[in-house]
């Protein structure tokens, strides 16, 4: 059993209130070097035998397809322990479910890229 | 892997060291668990008595004063089901039965603000799907610390967010409650949950076990860690690698296991596929395996292993201590079980047979074939320690007595009283609890006809008949420590006004008596007294207490809280659209003032607004009065000479009047009784008083018939719908925009 | 001949009783469908009614979006026209679907919030507001903790400048979306997705008007002129 981490977070564009609230609150606890916060979400997948590089795809897949709304946020998908391997959001159509996702595309016109921050 | 504790090492070991005292059981309680069993109980044995046997279980303390409910209960041919069961069971006609109940949560409200009203929440729901009926709506009595105070600021948004996300994923309205703010609870909050469901009558459901051969199967979450922390002095020594174990203090609710179950337990109630059912609630499967087996005077097989498990690592007692959430265990026929199973796939509800009814009057507990437990579930169930707690009246008792508020300074000017109401309006437990409400959802199921702030909430049951109920609870810990008897008297009295008040006919009473440690003689004489009270109340008013809670050890350190008796009181609308609603609407409808007002401020809001001042008597109780009172407003909402009706109670005749004026945002023109002082006319709160405003052409029929049934009455004014204010005439005008910012900025400013 | 209006029960649907009521009480036959099954049953129009499905797991409609019956659901309004109303939870597994553009997320003030909310109806153009004026207001129930309606600034100004939005919070916006958005509907008008509860708002002894029966009547006018 090995376990691939997906990171989650809004676009950088889409307002985060609870992130707000947070920073917002934290100074009054004395944090005062803290200037901005940002509330994602972290999932740890749970797959059989190693971590190859078919493993991460259908992990990013999942990711896209479930994990994450494409339409409001970005993720990341690494093997736990390893840094993040790359920045994934682009919509490639290898299979019907990524077909799922680039159908919003069309709908939304939001772009799928996601931006090249890394994670924090 | 340590060996397990087994019957037979019991009989064998008979003089092993066991840390009862630790568990909280008293030398001569582990002497007769002993005498019971013919040895020395095993660990899992003495973890059970240890629950089953503490306060929160056994209702050791309170027993012996309870019974008066019994002992003096109204009689009634509406009880389907008394006190005993999960919930009372009272008959709404038309084939249909309602079941109520209010409950606590205090201390790990105070803990886990959120998980803990959340799981209260959880649990009172589950007493009520356990009775065979569909939950319909929930309030919450709470109570908190001073408003202003930092930790008031973190409990309450927790509490609030938690009813509401609890209460509001499972589709039920929040038609009303309390939010009370007094210093006594900074340190021990009272979050309290009502619960109420229907069922047509021949739907009830019984925890009885019974039925040699019948298979237990326990429904919905998987069993995990929560709330055992008591019994883990029982753990053993040695960990494996699951690492320290980790034993949650804090029960977490999952409201959307408990949506399926719920869904999913009605259509079993449906399909006649149950035959005695309970759940989990405190005590976990502890409390239910021996509930149903000593209800059912049968045996009973389980089978622990068979308990669908959260960490692998859990040993017996734990599994059976275990207070995880969403559960329940019902009692099936073996050619029904097949039906269950499939059912509750359907729904995503895990269901596992863990054990069968059985001959014989033993409940036997294996753990892959080693026998943990074998005992007689009546002595865990029923035959609790019952304790005689010392009381006594505290020695201060008179001297506080004699403090009086009326004769404290008050304000006797136009500008001073105008100055007052404004300042009692914007008071934290006389202003708009809206910043509250508003994150509960009202309107789930379509069928509330009104919620808060309306004197009670009123629920249509049958849209063809028009058939509804009215919920109301009520408490005031500052008249109990007054006086508990007549407090807790005056709680079900406004309780009971309340219900009346909206046109519905008051039928049946459910309690939760939040007090401070049973081991203080004074806070047993409270609990004496308050109990005393209720039960002399309800036999008077003719409304029989079906069911209740009781949470002591509300205290930090020596100071307890107010002793604080919540009453809950359901009534009975033949045609919900002709409720009365609290709402002055149409000008020139004259204002009439149901009862007699006196002196009476000590215990009021006014003298603990602006004095900090807690002493005196509280109100005088007439039960004659409020039993007449109830009368008229129930033939005068029946007979449509009614427009609005609003109880008086916390702030008197002034908060009443402006809440009249700003529900609807019409104003009135009042004019006080000559031969009164305005301020007494205005503040008192004497009990039995209820504020109507009647249409001209009804005016003559409705004060006929208050003259001719002996009711007093007076006239104080009349509707002003063009006014935009509120006038006490000869005193002063507020406008009602000003009325409005005073009332319904203070909690948004607190909280934000 | 009575319309047929399905009404999708998810696991945690909440107001779909309400849903079939007002269905019921505006002339048309209510039809319960179950989430594990694709077959529609030949209804006329289908409603997504709020709730919170899948307990709000993950996110508001993540999960529900894709049940069997939804794979019918999103084909029939696509290839077909079937009229499809999503309420509160139903307009967030609209846009999780795809049917719509843009997201449901968090207020803006991280309280669940239930008002009785002044609306202005912007498009009686489509299926489930024909039977409103333009610019008319109602006072319908707005209910959720997660009903502020996000787009990038394209999307949005698509949707207004195509007339695609149906109506907007007036007299106060309860969740902050953008734009004061309460509902959308698609480019063909057929799949409108609403954040407040018109089935809260049909009877007078329940709700704060009986504004809301015109989305369930609307519908049932086009499916006579059909």
């Amino acid at each position: 059993m090995a376990r691939v981490v997906v990171d989650v977070m809004l676009k950088p564009e889409i307002l985060d209130p609870q992130g707000q609230a947070i920073a917002n609150a934290l100074p009054t606890l004395g944090f005062s070097a803290i200037t901005a916060v940002r509330q994602g979400k972290r999932f740890e997948v749970e797959v059989d035998g190693e971590i190859t590089d078919e493993v991460l795809a259908e992990v990013t897949r999942a990711a896209g397809t479930l994990l994450s709304n494409p339409v409001i946020e970005d993720f990341a998908v690494r093997a736990e322990g390893e840094p993040a391997a790359e920045e994934v959001a682009t919509v490639e159509a290898t299979d019907a479910d990524a077909a799922d996702v680039k159908a919003a595309a069309a709908e939304s016109s939001i772009a799928e890229k996601s931006d090249a921050d890394g994670p924090a | 892997m340590t060996s397990v504790d087994t019957v037979g090492t019991a009989k064998s070991t008979p003089d092993v060291e066991q840390p009862y005292a630790e568990l909280g059981l008293k030398d001569d309680e582990y002497a007769r668990i002993r005498e019971i069993l013919g040895r020395r109980p095993t660990q899992t044995e003495l973890a059970m008595y240890s629950i089953m046997w503490s306060e929160h279980c056994s209702y050791k303390s309170s027993k012996v004063h309870l019974k008066q409910f019994g002992e003096k209960a109204p009689k009634t041919d509406r009880m389907l089901v008394g006190m005993g069961e999960n919930a009372g069971v009272v008959d709404v006609g038309d084939g249909l039965a309602v079941t109520f109940k209010v409950e606590s949560h205090n201390h790990p409200s105070f803990v886990e603000p959120y998980q803990g009203a959340a799981t209260g929440v959880g649990g009172i729901v589950r007493d009520i799907l356990t009775m065979g009926a569909r939950p319909i709506a929930v309030m919450d009595p709470l109570r908190f610390g001073a408003a202003d105070h930092p930790d008031t600021r973190r409990v309450l948004p927790g509490v609030v967010a938690g009813v509401g996300g609890y209460g509001n994923c499972l589709g039920l309205p929040n038609i009303g409650g309390e939010v009370v703010f007094d210093p006594c609870y900074q340190g021990n909050p009272l979050v309290n949950a009502l619960c109420v469901g229907v069922m047509p009558a021949d739907r009830i459901q019984l925890s009885a076990a019974k039925g040699v051969g019948n298979v237990v199967v326990l429904l919905g979450a998987k069993t995990g860690r929560d709330g055992i922390g008591g019994v883990s002095v029982l753990a053993s020594a040695t960990f494996d690698d699951d690492g320290p174990a980790r034993r949650p203090s804090v029960q977490v609710g999952d409201p959307f296991e408990e949506k399926l179950l719920i869904e999913c337990c009605i259509e079993m109630y449906d399909r006649k596929l149950v035959s005695g059912i309970q759940d989990l609630g405190g005590a976990g499967l502890t409390c239910a395996l021996t509930e149903t087996s000593a209800a059912g005077k049968s045996g009973m097989r389980a089978y622990l292993e068979r308990v669908p498990l959260r960490e692998a690592s859990m040993e017996p007692h734990e599994i059976l201590a275990s207070e995880s959430q969403e559960r329940m265990l019902a009692i099936v026929e073996p050619g029904k079980l097949d039906e269950v199973l499939k059912l509750a796939e359907k729904w995503g509800v895990l269901a596992t047979a863990i054990g069968e009814v059985t001959e014989g009057d033993r409940l036997v507990v294996t753990w892959n074939d080693e026998t943990v437990v074998d005992v007689p579930p009546g002595s865990l169930a029923d035959d609790g320690p019952v304790y005689e707690r010392p009381i006594q009246r505290p020695n201060d008792f008179d001297l506080v007595q004699a403090d009086r508020a009326e004769t404290l300074p008050r304000p006797s000017s136009a500008e001073e009283l105008r100055e007052t109401v404004l300042r009692m309006v914007a008071s934290p437990n006389l202003c708009s609890k809206e910043w509250v409400t508003e994150q509960y959802d009202r309107y789930v199921q379509g069928n509330t006809v009104l919620a808060q702030p309306e004197d009670a909430g009123v629920i249509r049951l049958d849209e063809e008949s028009g058939r509804g109920i009215a919920l109301a609870t009520d408490g005031n810990g500052r008249y109990a420590k007054l006086d508990p008897y007549a407090g807790a008297q005056l709680a079900l009295a406004e309780a009971y006004r309340n219900v009346s008040t909206t046109g519905a006919m008051p039928i049946a009473v459910t309690d939760c008596l939040n007090f401070g440690s049973p081991e203080d003689p004074t806070v047993m004489w409270q609990f004496a007294e308050a109990v005393r009270g209720l039960a002399d109340a309800c036999q008077a008013l003719g409304t029989p207490v079906t069911g209740g809670n009781v949470s002591f050890y509300n205290q930090t350190g020596h100071t307890a809280i107010h002793p604080t008796p919540v009453v809950g009181v359901l009534g009975l609308l033949d045609d919900v659209a002709r409720r009365t609603p609290m709402g002055f609407r149409e000008d020139g409808e004259t204002l009439i003032l149901l009862g007699e007002t006196h002196e009476e401020l000590s215990g009021s809001e006014w003298a603990w607004v602006t004095h900090q001042h807690l002493g005196g008597v509280p109100p005088k109780v007439d039960l004659d009065r409020e039993k007449l009172l109830g009368e008229v407003l129930v033939a005068g909402s029946r007979d449509g000479m009614l427009s609005a009706a609003h109880d008086l109670s916390d702030g008197g005749l002034a908060q009443a009047l402006v809440e009249s004026a700003l529900r609807n945002g019409v104003g009135a023109r009042v004019v006080l009784p000559e031969d009164a002082n305005p301020f007494v006319s205005l503040f008192s709160e004497s009990a039995g008083r209820v504020l109507v405003a009647v249409p001209r052409s009804e005016e003559a029929r409705f004060t006929e018939m208050c003259t001719v049934r002996a009711l007093p009455w007076a006239r104080i004014g009349v509707v002003d719908a063009q006014s935009g204010a509120l006038e006490i005439q000869g005193q002063f005008t507020v406008p009602l925009d000003e009325l409005r910012d005073a009332h319904e900025g203070t909690l948004p400013r607190l909280f934000g | 001949m009575t319309a047929r209006i399905g009404v999708v029960t998810f696991p945690g649907s909440l107001d779909d009783r309400d849903a079939a009521r007002a269905v019921k009480i505006a002339g048309a036959e209510p039809v319960s469908l179950w989430h594990g099954e694709p077959d529609l049953h030949g209804v006329d129009a289908v409603v997504l009614p709020g709730g919170f499905s899948y307990g709000d797991y993950l996110r508001c409609g993540a999960i529900a979006r894709f049940a069997p019956v939804m794979g019918t659901i999103v084909k029939a309004a696509t290839d077909d026209g079937l009229p499809v109303l999503g309420i509160c939870n139903g307009f967030q597994i609209l846009c999780e679907s795809h049917l719509l553009p843009g997201a449901l997320t968090r207020n803006q003030h991280l309280h669940f919030r239930n008002r009785d909310q002044k609306l202005r109806i912007s498009s009686a153009d489509t299926a489930w507001t024909s039977a409103y004026e333009k610019d008319q207001e109602i006072l319908i129930p707005v209910k959720n903790g997660e009903g502020c309606y996000v787009a990038d600034e394209k999307t949005l100004d698509g949707l207004e400048s195509s007339g695609r939005v149906i109506a907007r919070y007036v007299g106060g916006n309860p969740n902050g979306s953008l734009r004061d958005i309460a509902g959308i509907t698609n480019a063909a008008g057929n799949v409108v997705g609403l954040m407040p509860h018109p089935e809260h708002a049909v009877e007078e002894l329940t709700g704060p008007s009986v504004d809301g029966l015109g989305f369930f009547t609307s519908v049932l006018q086009k499916l006579v002129t059909t």
